[in-house]
């Protein structure tokens, strides 16, 4: 059966006959580093069209439908826009800082990408410590909009940047606690390893309520970290105009943009690994045929059909909540979540002891 | 009891939202409630008002002929000074001077669609009519003369 | 008691130190037109509100010196927009109360449907851009879909959707249309099923109510003081609807309640104007069959005249009391004329609303309060 395990495997068989394995791994570096930004391209240019008719249609309006068949290509159109557009540069800007900002971002994006595992044993670096890896990497991307909150030298985007600083902060804790949930059910930090004890049944099933708690946990702290609305203070249109990227125009402004579709692309994954068995198929106790006919769905599609019913359901959430203000924002973290999250890892904590999980 | 009111807070705030997420849900799935117009698709069977106020227009009957005697009952009604009415006095075969318009000059860029000047109108001779598409190239072509060339006022009206 | 030098307190006085100006306006996606507000700030809290006005200033009030009183009615559309039809009636009203005109009953009906569409759609447009103030974009849309039924029926009737020029002294302009009554009541049953939609989506979202409850108090006695009106005094507690106080047209002979709140918060200033709008929808349904038959305008002069004098009438607007004052010297034109616009009232209490509290909070304060800036600046 056709696989992106097989594929792969090949490619490394004949670039390792042909060449000395230095040379071979470069290369394969070369090809993946490709891949990686030719998925960025791809996954932005979905992803906002998704966004658009997914609020297009809970707006009861139409949305994109003029470039190609269905507005398909109105993205590809945007972009070109984009990219032919003049970068402005404010005249009073740190100008290094000002250019640097948006590569940081986009770079933190691209690094998250590294652990996750595409399909069966498709995955750029299986790091065994892969879920203390993402969860580090991306606290990282709030400097790149600190950054340029702060290089723009514009009132606007210093407040939205510190408003993002205070927010990414806070809501790591309890998306790394949601982690650790199921961390603490594995035993293991590794990704292939988390997949693989989701075999019999995905952690969202098998872990009862504390599994359940820490899912509904981790998709909020991460449509906080990754600044969309309801927690969309950074850029907060109707208060800051657009909050840190005021002043980015042009191709600045598009990394911005397809950044901030990159994260949620990338939490999603996270949290369609963790909770939702990664490329798992979905097999249901003892019902041997109809598990079988899952197992025929390709595990890549399994992936990507889960990641993206979780960016459904963050985009759910953007076109239907008013905003937070941002010390509301910050109790909803301290206040509630936290604990929530303390006393939930706690009975996460309790039922791995006693094996009461399936 | 602390414990309860805060569990209690947690689980009306979650509902509240739910609620609303039902709602929004609801329309994502039934597109049979979107309510877009395409515009310029949708030409063909637009439905205006047919007292949607778009331009002032002079009808004229098949045979060239309208019902403004060019009194300027609507310069004087006008309050933008839209209209301007340049009479001629024309003479009738039986050799009687009767007065009658030369040109009726009409300014859609200084109208504001107010309608008093077609009810100050004391024949009718003038009217709102429903187009809407006015934008033009040239600023120029927005000063229109109403009536046709070589028409003139209908038989029995003073 | 209150204390006026309370209020006037210049707080510039305060220290410098640490202030963050903040230009929100003339273009910003959250003041609803060309209003400046200069945002002095320590962090995110509001210190000094400044507001700056004239970036659409017309001068509607001097234009009207030199119309004669037929023509000078269309002008104060395009003062407050969203309830134009309202402005209209009340200069109306003005100079069939300086010229005696008798209306018939048929016009006081209908105008009174009329005003009451007009406040209901003004009110859609207000709850979606208050919406999409706070940061929810989807009420928006929802609430446009029924203004657009109203703006509909507008155009069937008056010929225009926002700057109707409907009314004339002495009664309407043209008759009703034919099909009026049954779009009207299309809407109303329209709009008795969906305004649940903004129940669950709005008004009883956790998010909205922790963002709205308590921000931008605004007391009765400032409210009175500032001189605010409609709305925005109502959710303080001070009775001040002119259908009440001063009944125009038919409005003492249809029942319906002045909505009061003591709350004076942004969010009850929002319950306020939702609640109105289901007023309006008892005034409509209790007019809408009732419509009498008859003339739809009275015999007037072909070329009006007010006497020698002053004259003043108010009408409630969707934003609230809106006035007219005329010195007449016995002309064809006004001699002099004034508007008293809500909004202008209104915006000046802002400032005192706003102080201390989070950006976030002046984006509810000043959503709350319908702000239209032709109409503050004329």
């Amino acid at each position: 059966m056709y696989s992106l395990e097989g594929i792969t495997k090949s490619i490394q068989d004949w670039l390792f006959l042909k060449f000395d394995p230095t040379l071979a791994l470069a290369i394969e570096c070369v090809i993946v580093i490709l891949l990686a930004i030719s998925l960025f391209a791809i996954l932005g240019l979905v992803l906002v069209l998704m966004e658009r008719k997914v609020a297009a249609h809970i707006q009861i309006r139409l949305g994109p439908n003029r470039v190609g068949p269905g507005g398909m290509f109105q993205t590809v159109a945007d972009t070109l826009k984009l990219i032919m557009k003049e970068g402005l540069t404010p005249d009073k800007a740190d100008k290094f800082l000002f250019n640097l900002a948006p590569f940081v971002v986009m770079m933190v994006g691209m690094l998250l990408l590294a652990p996750i595992a595409f399909a069966k044993n498709f995955q750029i670096w299986d790091i065994n410590i892969g879920v203390l890896y993402i969860s580090s990497v991306s606290s990282l991307s709030v400097i790149g909009i600190l950054m340029a909150g702060w290089a723009s030298n514009n009132k606007y985007s210093l407040l939205g940047a510190m408003r993002s600083g205070a927010q990414i902060v806070s809501y790591e804790l309890s998306a790394g606690f949601a982690v650790l949930t199921i961390v603490v059910f594995t035993g293991s930090l590794q990704i292939s390893e988390i997949v693989a004890s989701q075999q019999t049944g995905w952690w969202l099933f098998k872990g009862h309520i504390p599994a359940v708690i820490s899912f509904v946990l981790y998709i909020i702290a991460v449509t906080a970290e990754t600044n969309r609305a309801p927690f969309d203070l950074a850029e907060a249109e109707s208060e800051l105009t657009a909050g840190f990227h005021t002043e980015y125009s042009g191709m600045r402004f598009a990394l911005f943009f397809l950044a901030e579709y990159i994260n949620i692309f990338i939490v999603c994954a996270i949290g369609a690994t963790l909770f939702l068995g990664g490329w798992m198929p979905l097999h249901i106790g003892q019902w041997e045929s109809f598990n079988h006919l899952m197992d025929y769905i390709p595990s890549s599609i399994w992936f990507m059909g889960k990641t993206f019913l979780l960016i459904f359901l963050i985009m759910w959430f953007r076109w239907t909540f008013p905003r937070l203000r941002v010390d509301q924002l910050l109790n909803l973290e301290w206040k509630y979540l936290l604990p929530i999250s303390l006393f939930n890892l706690l009975l996460a904590t309790v039922i791995a002891i006693f094996g009461w999980h399936f | 009891m602390f414990l309860k009111e805060y569990i209690k807070d947690v689980y009306n705030g979650v509902s509240s939202l739910l609620k609303g997420m039902r709602k929004t849900g609801y329309y994502f799935v039934h597109p049979k409630e979107i309510i877009t117009e395409q515009y310029p698709d949708n030409r063909a069977y637009l439905n205006l008002a047919e007292r949607f106020k778009g331009e002032v227009i002079m009808p004229h009957d098949e045979n060239n002929e309208h019902t403004c005697t060019g009194c300027t009952a609507c310069e004087l009604a006008c309050p933008n000074g839209t209209i301007k009415v340049v009479t001629k006095f024309e003479v009738s075969p039986e050799g009687k001077k009767k007065k009658a318009i030369d040109t009726l000059v009409y300014r859609l860029e200084l109208c504001t669609m107010c309608n008093l000047c077609i009810v100050a109108c004391p024949s009718d001779a003038i009217k709102m009519a429903p187009n809407f598409e006015h934008s033009v190239f040239d600023r120029t072509k927005l000063t229109k003369v109403l009536n046709h060339p070589g028409s003139k006022i209908k038989e029995g009206i003073e | 008691m209150y204390n006026q030098t309370e209020i006037l307190k210049d707080t510039s006085e305060l220290g410098t130190e640490g202030e963050l100006v903040i230009n929100m306006g003339p273009q910003h996606p959250a003041t609803h037109g060309v209003l400046h507000l200069v945002v002095t700030l320590n962090g995110e809290t509001i210190k000094k509100i400044e507001p700056h006005l004239g970036y659409i200033h017309r001068s509607i009030e001097k234009m009207c010196e030199s119309l004669t009183y037929r023509q000078f009615i269309y002008v104060t559309s395009r003062m407050d927009y969203l309830s134009s039809h309202i402005n209209n009636l009340g200069c109306a009203l003005l100079i069939e109360k300086g010229i005696q005109i008798e209306v018939p009953d048929r016009a006081k009906v209908i105008r009174v449907i009329l005003s009451e569409l007009t406040r209901i759609a003004s009110h859609e447009l207000w709850l979606g851009a208050m919406a999409m103030d706070l940061g929810a974009f989807t009420p928006f849309f929802y609430a446009f879909r029924e203004r657009e039924m109203i703006t509909e029926i507008m155009e069937d009737t008056c010929g225009a959707r926002l700057t109707m020029n409907y009314i004339v002294p002495g009664g309407l302009m043209y008759d009703l249309h034919p099909d009026f009554q049954k779009k009207v009541k299309a809407f109303v049953k329209q709009f008795k099923a969906k305004v649940t939609e903004y129940e669950d989506l709005v008004t009883n979202n956790i998010i909205f109510q922790s963002r709205t409850k308590g921000v931008g108090i605004l007391s009765a006695e400032d409210a009175i003081s500032f001189g605010c009106t409609g709305p925005v005094a109502r959710a303080s507690g001070v009775s001040c609807d002119i259908r009440k106080i001063y009944p125009y047209e038919v409005y003492d002979k249809v029942s319906f309640n002045e909505i009061l709140d003591t709350a004076g918060d942004s969010f009850a200033r929002y319950m306020v104007r939702v609640k109105e709008m289901n007023e309006s929808i008892h005034i409509i349904e209790q007019l809408i069959d009732n419509i009498p038959d008859g003339d739809f305008v009275g015999k007037t002069k072909n070329v009006l005249k007010l006497p020698k004098g002053e004259f003043y009438t108010r009408v409630e607007t969707a934003r609230g009391e809106f006035g007219v004052f005329i010195v007449s010297e016995g002309g064809t034109t006004p001699h002099r004329i004034k508007f008293r616009s809500p909004g202008f009232s209104n915006l000046s209490a802002l400032n005192h609303m706003a102080v201390g509290s989070k950006i976030g909070d002046l984006m509810a304060t000043m959503g709350t309060l319908d702000l239209v800036i032709p109409d503050i600046d004329r």
